[in-house]
């Protein structure tokens, strides 16, 4: 067995992990560890080989492992410390590590834990699709690397369920390998993934969408042989007669994705329903003190350059909490902090606690889309931000920036977030 | 293929490798003999026996004087013993059937009746608070305490069998599909299969749902097969506190099963069902989505706080039954030798409690056995099976003593349930010589978790790919034509 400590400990080494290290290091944590279970830092970035990354946060559009490798070389010039291929198996309350890699087993004492531990596809059985269970049904991720990064082809003839960013990319690269694409079901009445992706990854391909459509069976008993496609009716139940039986060998499914948090569950550290990551304050910090939480374990991100942002102010208050050691600012004010609801038309909001006045970061997600829409964040019946968005949809996160007074603080009542017609 | 120079000769070949072809080769395993198990599957445990509730029942639901009681019974006693010598675990954690009605306690009466008339102990009705006691989320009115009811994983004590009955000298031959029966004139047997011709001196028939099949061959068929599909849903192990023990509603009457029944299982998941429906092709193990919302409606029914969410897999598993759901579903099991040929031995309709069962008939074919064959203990009989060690179920400071030894048991493949390399890679040097991913699943778990191979898919293929020299398009899912990859996405020579 190993010991160490080290001022933060970020768990996972993805886009999130490597954002919120190299702010945490910028921000004067002296020692900074980054754990990682797969054999490479990046997280998903490396099999995501399509460009479109950095664009907002750089300027320059950057493929997957570029944008990785930028973060890779700023993490090394700092002299943070890397362990890939190294698995958290637990941390406890006292935010000690439990780790294992092909050397040993580590115990590590962090000053501060930041979680970045990313989010996992969702399967076959989060939508109970029924049928047969054949070979040949992979989420959209799953095929993502078996094609880039271990060369390998899951099928030729390809349905895929879903509309999300990794489903629409990969119906492009699959017809980029030959693989015949025959048709995208979406059970929504709109799509999931962004728009330049449904433009750029199906239309300019002649690969068809289906909104309103589900897929209701599988069949085949070795190989998946075929699928039935049906159209849903506003409540989301299939119609009667509407059933498509399509021939393929391969299902690939992009239903959306879970925040990763069974380390956080684990010891405890409560869980937001409506974002699957924790419930945390406005410095981003989960309801264990001293761990901090960004990335798609905190909430899922549209973009990564949107992600990076908040992980960098994750990784920073993580240090700045290590570094003013005996200063408990940052958690004084904790028991007088109050909620922060998801009201009207709001289906989740980050964060979900504030404890000081100040100017918050607030980013929320609306639960359908619409063209006319204006934001409100209330403290009782006062307004404390009123702002007439240009349209809003699911698809997109909204981030605002709002001037909260110490007295909404101390006055105890709950913030609601709400979007209303006018 | 194999070419086989001269007619390979078996004194027993069983036809099936499911629990109870599988617990057959294990007892002759204890003795001098040369016996074959034929599996069509790519490994044992491929049918009804790997898709069932995993319960060892008690023996409660099975007319006093039948076949099925006897052998629940006496299997049921015998478990404890042979899971310990199998390194599998068993947990008796018992089960409650519950009265929703003053009615249904009248049924509690009858099932605790049968049970005193088969011999079986410590059963108790207990009023509904006593219930609560124990189970905090179940509301009933009274209950049946079965206490020897007990769980076991199905597949995995299957698998267990069949590799220690293996590694004591009994040869199985997967995919590997009995075509043909004829009796010589030298009275042996002359078996055709997919992979060459074998003789035997004396057949078994343990193929289960395929029993007619090969009944058919030597006699004539006196009785019809009568499918019986039964889907699962698993939860998550985030919910496997919502029950300690088992819970059983009274039994549904018209269709000879037990009814949809939430069941602990011995991982920490919960399973709900299985359904009952007759269906006329016995290969249709598709899941419906009629039955999903009936089976999350009825165990809601029983356990009102059930999430809706919380499903992370949904199977089914077909019942061999030899009675029409007119009839109600119910016959008794058959054990009989061939009418033709006393060296045939046909088992017949093994349906629930045929796991129960396996050991008890087991030693019962065994004796028929012994009738036609001078059965001698075996001298170099391995008498305990190794378990299969779990880097999860060790301490910090066992893992490190084996990192140390042997690097790859300190690579997590599968991330859910924290399955090492090194335990995938002795899932698949198996003695059975299965090596699908369904293969790695049932032995090591890897792929079994809330993500369902999202992630070690990749890694296992790898593993398959690197370190077994396996072929990219021959990996398979589980079954012999389920390919899992097409080929490679750019070679050497398609590189444009």
């Amino acid at each position: 067995m190993i010991n160490e400590r080290f001022d933060v400990v970020v768990i996972g080494g993805g886009p999130a992990g490597l954002a919120a290290a190299v702010s945490a290091k910028q921000h004067g944590a002296e020692s900074v560890l980054v754990l990682d279970r797969n054999s490479w830092l990046g997280g998903i970035l490396p099999q995501c080989i399509h460009d479109g990354f950095g664009v907002e946060e750089t300027g320059t559009s950057m493929t997957g492992p570029e944008y990785a490798e930028n973060y890779i070389q700023k993490g090394m010039q700092q002299a943070i410390r890397f362990m890939t291929e190294t698995m958290v198996l637990r941390f406890e309350k006292n935010l000690e590590i439990i780790a294992v890699n092909k050397k040993d087993i580590y115990t590590i004492r962090a000053g501060a834990i930041v979680l970045a531990t990313g989010c996992r596809e969702k399967t076959r059985w989060h939508a109970l699709i029924p049928g047969t269970r054949p070979s040949g049904i992979y989420t959209a991720g799953v095929a993502q690397a078996l094609i880039n990064l271990y060369n390998i082809m899951p099928g030729k003839n390809i349905v895929i369920l879903g509309s999300g960013d990794v489903g629409l990319i990969m119906a492009r690269r699959l017809t980029l390998e030959d693989a015949n694409v025959l048709a995208v079901a979406e059970l929504l009445p709109y799509a999931s993934g962004l728009p330049r992706n449904i433009v750029q990854c199906l239309d300019d391909y002649g690969i068809p969408l289906f909104l309103n459509h589900t897929i209701t069976s599988i069949g085949g008993n070795e190989r998946v042989e075929h699928v039935t496609i049906q159209q849903v009716d506003d409540q989301r139940i299939p119609i009667p007669g509407t059933e498509k039986q399509i021939s393929c060998d391969t299902l690939l499914l992009s239903l959306g994705l879970i925040p990763e948090n069974e380390l956080a569950k684990r010891v405890g550290i409560e869980i937001d329903d409506r974002t699957g990551g924790p419930v945390v304050n406005q410095w981003l910090e989960t309801t264990l003190p001293g761990v901090f939480a960004c990335g798609n374990s905190l909430q899922v991100y549209d973009t990564v350059d949107m992600l990076a942002v908040d992980a960098k102010r994750a990784g920073g208050y993580a240090a700045i909490r290590v570094v003013q050691t005996h200063n408990t600012a940052i958690r004084k004010t904790k028991p007088h902090g109050v909620n922060v609801i998801a009201g009207a038309s709001v289906r989740s909001v980050v964060p979900q606690e504030v404890n000081e006045g100040g100017i918050v970061r607030f980013t929320l997600r609306v639960q359908r889309p619409s063209n006319v829409a204006v934001l409100r964040v209330l403290s009782g019946s006062r307004e404390l931000m009123k702002k007439k968005l240009p349209w809003i949809n699911p698809v997109n996160l909204i981030s605002v920036d709002v001037p909260i007074p110490e007295d909404v603080i101390t006055s105890g009542k709950n913030i609601e977030v709400i979007i209303s017609d006018h | 293929m194999v070419v086989l120079q001269q007619m390979k000769h078996f004194q027993v070949a069983i036809i099936g490798g499911g629990v109870i072809g599988s617990a057959l080769a294990w007892n002759l395993s204890k003795y001098r003999i040369n016996a074959v198990v034929f599996e069509a599957g790519t490994d044992v445990t491929s049918g009804t026996s790997k898709a069932n509730s995993g319960v060892i029942h008690s023996g409660i639901n099975s007319p006093p004087q039948s076949l099925k009681a006897r052998f629940c019974v006496e299997g049921n006693t015998m478990f404890s013993t042979l899971t310990n010598e199998l390194g599998v675990p068993l947990k008796r954690i018992g089960k409650f059937v519950i009265a929703k009605n003053d009615n249904e306690i009248k049924e509690l009466e009858r099932l605790r009746n049968i049970g005193l008339q088969n011999g079986v102990p410590g059963l108790k009705i207990v009023d509904g608070s006593e219930v609560k006691k124990k189970e905090q989320n179940v509301s009933c009115v009274a209950a049946l305490w079965v206490p020897t009811a007990g769980i076991v994983l199905p597949y995995q004590l299957t698998i267990a069998l069949a590799e220690h009955a293996a590694e004591n000298g009994i040869k199985f031959l997967l995919k590997t599909t009995v075509n043909s029966l004829k009796q010589q004139h030298d009275n042996r047997f002359l078996i055709g299969t997919n992979r060459g011709a074998f003789q035997a001196d004396v057949v078994v028939n343990a193929a289960g749902l395929n029993c007619r099949k090969i009944f058919s061959f030597i006699d004539k068929p006196d009785f019809q097969v009568y499918p019986c599909r039964g889907e699962y849903l698993v939860l998550d192990k985030n919910y496997g506190s919502l029950v300690t023990s088992m819970i059983y509603p009274v039994p549904v009457k018209e269709l000879g099963v037990l009814g949809v029944h939430i069941t602990p299982t011995i991982e920490g998941n919960i399973l709900l069902g299985p359904s009952a429906e007759f269906i006329d092709d016995p290969e249709d193990k598709r899941t419906t989505r009629e039955k999903m919302k009936t089976l999350l409606k009825e165990a809601k029914e029983i356990i009102p706080v059930l999430p809706e969410n919380g499903v992370i897999n949904a199977y089914s598993g077909i019942r061999c039954k030899l009675a029409p759901p007119e009839s109600g579903g119910w016959m008794d099991f058959r054990i009989e030798e061939s009418k033709q040929n006393p060296n045939l031995i046909h088992l017949l309709g093994i349906e629930s409690p045929g796991l129960t069962a396996a050991p008890a008939i087991a030693k019962e074919v065994t004796t028929m056995i012994s009738q036609h064959i001078k059965l001698e203990q075996k001298k170099n009989y391995k008498p305990k099976k190794v378990r299969r060690t779990r880097f999860s179920e060790l301490s910090v400071e066992q893992q490190s003593i084996l990192i140390k030894k042997d690097e790859r048991w300190g690579r997590i493949i599968c991330r859910c349930e924290h399955v090492t390399e090194a335990e995938v890679i002795e899932a698949l040097s198996n003695p059975l010589g299965a090596q699908t991913l369904s293969a790695v699943k049932y032995r090591c778990r890897a792929g079994m978790g809330r993500c369902q191979g999202g992630f070690c898919t990749q890694h296992i293929t790898r593993i398959m790919i690197e370190q077994f020299h396996m072929d990219v398009t021959k990996l398979k899912m589980h079954s012999p034509n389920s390919n899992l990859f097409t080929g490679n996405t750019r070679t050497d020579t398609n590189d444009k």
